[in-house]
């Protein structure tokens, strides 16, 4: 990065400091007896390209600043878009106001002093990309390009976008902390259609990265999106059947947010999860351990400290099968006479154990069955676990596929998928913060014809 | 003050210093290279929420929003930039960054000019201030009694209330100025139940482009706190849903969200330019039964899917989607419109200043037929009757699409019996409304709760339908 560039991020970086410390000032002259304070800044280009021309070029650039007030036990929130001296007097000032009307309530305070992060160590988070807009319709275009090429089956196209993002997040509250850094964010993703007879089928494929030289290749993105859909071409639907369901790692990726979400402080003292009650108690196989990277060098979630302050540290979610925490953050915590994890805003960077299987050895373990490749809907059912989705993939019988599916439904109970977990595959083969290989699943409800 | 454009210039162009001759000279900057269309897009957003748990209130925020997104198009091709600082020169670099997409062309002089033709089918009205804060926690407390008297195996209560008004601008490359100032409220309560070691949630909910005090008549706000709990106490007792492909019978209203998914998108005018979509050079083609239309209709008075005008500035409208079976037509913004030789059906629009807009639903139902609900139950022999959904979702290419049942019952012998989970349901687009056998006369729209995703974008949106017979959706339980 070219010296003058540091400074700019240096002095945006400063400059982002001094409002989250004018909020915090404005709340305490508005007698606030405690105050925190995030504000941010982004800024972006994306380029979509289709059949070889361009189609979109965004410019993006955000602002936004949050403050909450705490007046004792009673708390007030207001965000803006606007940065200026005004626009952050006038949120002070709603946030105060809507203090006056909430309620008592022990649980509404910072976490304590002792907590905050004491060190931010550089988390290798920020590489920008100097990028210029032909450059990056170039590498849309040989992406697309590289789908299209691939088959005379690909008949049309989605598209391909580029997308580059940097941002820099301060977060400040009354205890003196105050702490912020800037990091990037880059994708690039393709989606094509391909044609057999009447039937046409869509797929794509993506790749993200906080330094552009960990994305994939474009040539290799765009192919795998022409591999993908062309691999659904001749889909068919399969009969009402039990069978074993194989969920290829992209996907697999669901099952471990839906864990995620269930033991998640909000859902433990809102007693709207499945795992209420759980924790300390099997769940998985005992070979099962899940583990969280918060401080993981370039990671796509990674954070030195979370949404309130607090240091983050790796830790294991699961370990031989068994529930080793709940994600806390300071008021979930309180409420359940628990210390915080350091997850206000969420997990950052789930890891699975692989296993040995690669995708191959997974399927001829499974014998038959059905190998799920995506997922439709939004059916989970958080408080009982009960699991119930559209799904497309493929027939497989005496570990060969047969061919692709679709129009079916796959359901179960989570509880019950989770402790029927056979193998997870060495296979994790796509970029995301939650890795993971495929997770064979010894038996689950298929509805089709 | 009642008139969109005179609020709009004194909320938005006012306070930013912004004259008639800076948006002049914006939209020559705009428009200097070889543009086919242009417009900028202001938008100021108030949002403010309050949410109870535990019986106290417990959070409250207030958002505040503002910016505007520029945007020149040429042939297929869009530029769009947008900043949230509305100063002169920040938009001014945002139209340089708009428009480089096109060859630097003449210089078209542009004056602010007309006014677009507008109406009213809400009240230009702040809803924040519709009611004292003090009226608006005594609002959600009410929820909660009525919530926690009305069964005592409830458990949890959380009931959150949003207030928004959106004022938007917009400014076409013709000169025309266009301003919409829309609210918009919501209530939202969802319940926990237990009993005997079971756990259930139930959730229910409304709102409208209204003020809040729509929620203080008809008994609305406490009417659902109990609809939340009898759906949380339904499924404590509901058995296995059932697997397989069976008749299903879709309860009127909510249940339209089938619409949305399985034709709605399928419909959206960007994926018949490109080609994309299942439904894609089918107009004039039988895609249901006999007896079946389905229109889109952004006019509705005071619906959460209506609006006066898109975010083009075009007025909506009711589009006929499909007319007594056949396709007819679809919805469309002004890009797609343009580039397929047809005119905008006031469906163009977009999640606030910072997103492009594209071809979106406002409200998608179907009309209603002639059977009385309770002979299309009486018809069935062994099937499913489906009554409350959760979300859905759609692969426009294949056609594939799901929708997540949260009430439904088992109907034996043409009665309807024991509750079962919920479930998904999976069918196709193109061919499952020509599985429609019978149509209700109970023609309901949902209470005002849908929101609709699109490449990341989200709008309220509204649905409807009568009951409905599907001979052959496919019920994904876990009792095969």
């Amino acid at each position: 990065m070219p010296i003058s560039a540091i400074e700019a991020t240096a002095e945006r970086l400063a400059r982002l400091r001094q409002t989250t410390e004018d909020l915090l000032k404005e709340a305490k002259r508005r007698g606030a007896t405690a105050a925190e304070a995030s504000v941010g800044s982004s800024a972006g280009l994306e380029v979509a390209v289709r059949l070889g021309e361009v189609e979109t070029v965004e410019h993006t650039r955000d602002n936004g600043l949050g403050i909450t007030v705490y007046f004792g036990h009673r708390k007030g929130s207001a965000s803006s878009s606007d940065l200026s001296p005004s626009a952050l007097r006038d949120a002070v000032k709603a946030a105060c106001v809507i203090a006056e009307h909430t309620q008592e309530d022990p649980c509404a305070h910072l976490a304590d002093a002792s907590l905050m992060a004491t060190e931010i160590p550089d988390l290798d988070l920020y590489h920008p990309w100097q990028l210029g807009v032909e450059d990056a319709i170039e590498i849309a275009a040989a992406c697309e390009d590289a789908a299209l090429g691939l088959d005379p089956r690909i008949v049309n196209s989605e598209g391909a976008s580029l997308s580059t993002h940097t941002g820099i997040q301060v977060y400040g509250n009354s205890h003196g902390f105050v702490a912020g850094y800037p990091t990037s964010r880059h994708g690039l993703s393709c989606a094509v259609i391909g044609q057999q007879g009447d039937s046409l089928q869509r797929d794509h494929w993506w790749t993200s990265a906080r330094a552009p030289a960990d994305l994939e290749s474009a040539r290799m993105v765009g192919e795998r999106a022409a591999e993908r859909t062309l691999a659904r071409l001749g889909s068919r639907r399969v009969a009402t059947r039990q069978a074993p369901v194989l969920f290829r790692a992209e996907v697999a990726t669901g099952l471990m947010r839906s864990l995620v979400s269930a033991i998640q402080g909000g859902s433990i003292y809102r007693r709207t999860s499945f795992l209420l009650e759980h924790l300390g108690k099997r769940i998985f196989p005992e070979f099962v351990r899940i583990h969280e990277e918060p401080l993981l060098q370039r990671g796509l979630s990674s954070a030195p400290f979370d949404g309130d302050g607090v240091a983050t540290r790796p830790k294991d979610l699961i370990n031989d099968g068994v529930l080793q925490t709940y994600l806390l953050d300071t008021y979930s915590a309180c409420r359940l006479r628990m210390q915080t994890t350091g997850n206000a805003g969420g997990v950052r960077n789930l890891r699975i154990r692989m296993g040995s299987q690669d995708r191959a050895a997974l399927l001829r373990e499974m014998g038959t069955g059905l190998m799920v490749t995506e997922l439709m809907g939004h059916g989970v059912n958080p408080v009982t676990g009960d699991y119930s989705r559209g799904a497309a993939g493929f027939w497989v019988e005496h570990g060969e596929i047969q061919h692709p599916v679709e129009e079916i439904t796959i359901a179960g109970n989570l509880k019950r998928i989770y402790a029927g977990l056979l193998a997870v595959g060495k296979d994790c083969d796509y970029s995301g913060s939650t890795q993971t290989g495929s997770w064979l699943i010894d038996r689950m409800t298929i509805a089709g014809q | 003050m009642n008139d969109p454009i005179a609020i709009a210039r004194s909320s938005i162009l006012e306070p930013a210093g912004l004259a008639d001759h800076d948006l002049d000279r914006l939209l020559e900057l705009l428009t200097r290279s070889a543009v086919d269309a242009a417009d900028i897009y202001f938008q100021t957003s108030r949002l403010e929420s309050w949410v109870l748990e535990d019986g106290i209130i417990k959070e409250g925020s207030f958002n505040i929003e503002q910016g505007a997104g520029l945007r020149a198009m040429s042939g297929e091709k869009t530029g769009f930039a947008y900043s949230d600082e509305l100063r002169f020169p920040a938009l001014a670099q945002a139209a340089d960054s708009a428009r480089a997409i096109a060859r630097i062309g003449q210089s078209a002089q542009v004056r602010i000019g007309g006014v677009a033709a507008t109406r009213q089918l809400y009240e230009p009205t702040n809803p924040i201030a519709s009611l004292h804060d003090h009226d608006k926690v005594a609002l959600l407390q009410r929820v909660d009694a009525e919530a926690r008297g009305a069964d005592p195996r409830v458990r949890e209560v959380v009931a959150s209330v949003v207030a928004v008004q959106d004022t938007v601008l917009v400014l076409s490359d013709d000169g025309s100025l266009a301003a919409d100032v829309r609210p918009l409220v919501r209530l939202n309560v969802s319940v926990v139940v237990e009993e005997g070691g079971r756990r259930e949630q139930g959730s229910s909910g409304g709102g409208a482009r209204a003020d809040l005090t729509y929620f203080l008549v008809e008994d609305r706000a406490a009417a659902f706190a109990r609809e939340a709990v009898r759906l949380a106490v339904t499924n404590l007792e509901s058995a296995e849903a059932p697997a397989g492909t069976m008749t299903v019978v879709l309860g009127a209203g909510w249940p339209g969200v089938l619409l949305h998914e399985a034709i709605g998108h399928g419909l959206e005018g960007d994926f018949n330019r490109k080609g994309s979509s299942a439904f894609a050079g089918r107009i004039g083609e039988r895609v249901a039964a006999p007896g079946v239309t389905v229109v889109d209709d952004g006019t509705l008075p005071g619906r959460r899917g209506s609006l006066n005008m898109d975010d083009e500035g075009t007025l909506t409208q009711q589009t006929v989607l499909i007319e007594d079976g056949i396709l007819r037509g679809y919805m469309q913004d002004k890009l797609n419109a343009r580039l397929t030789g047809t005119h905008s059906t006031g469906n163009g629009r977009r999640e606030s200043y910072a997103h492009l807009p594209m071809p979106r639903m406002t409200n998608t139902y179907m009309l209603a037929g002639e059977r009385d609900p309770e002979e299309i139950v009486a018809s069935v022999d062994k099937g499913l009757y489906a009554v409350n959904f959760g979300g859905g979702q759609v692969d426009i290419t294949s056609g594939k699409f799901v929708f997540s049942a949260s009430e439904a019952y088992m109907i034996e012998n043409g009665r309807v019996g024991r509750p079962v989970k919920g479930a998904t349901l999976i069918g196709n687009g193109p061919d499952v409304l020509t599985r429609v056998t019978m149509i209700g006369n109970d023609l309901k729209l949902d209470q005002g709760v849908g929101t609709c995703g699109k490449e990341g974008q989200s709008v309220p949106v509204g649905v409807g339908q009568p009951t409905l017979r599907v001979d052959g959706l496919t019920v994904g339980g876990t009792s095969a």
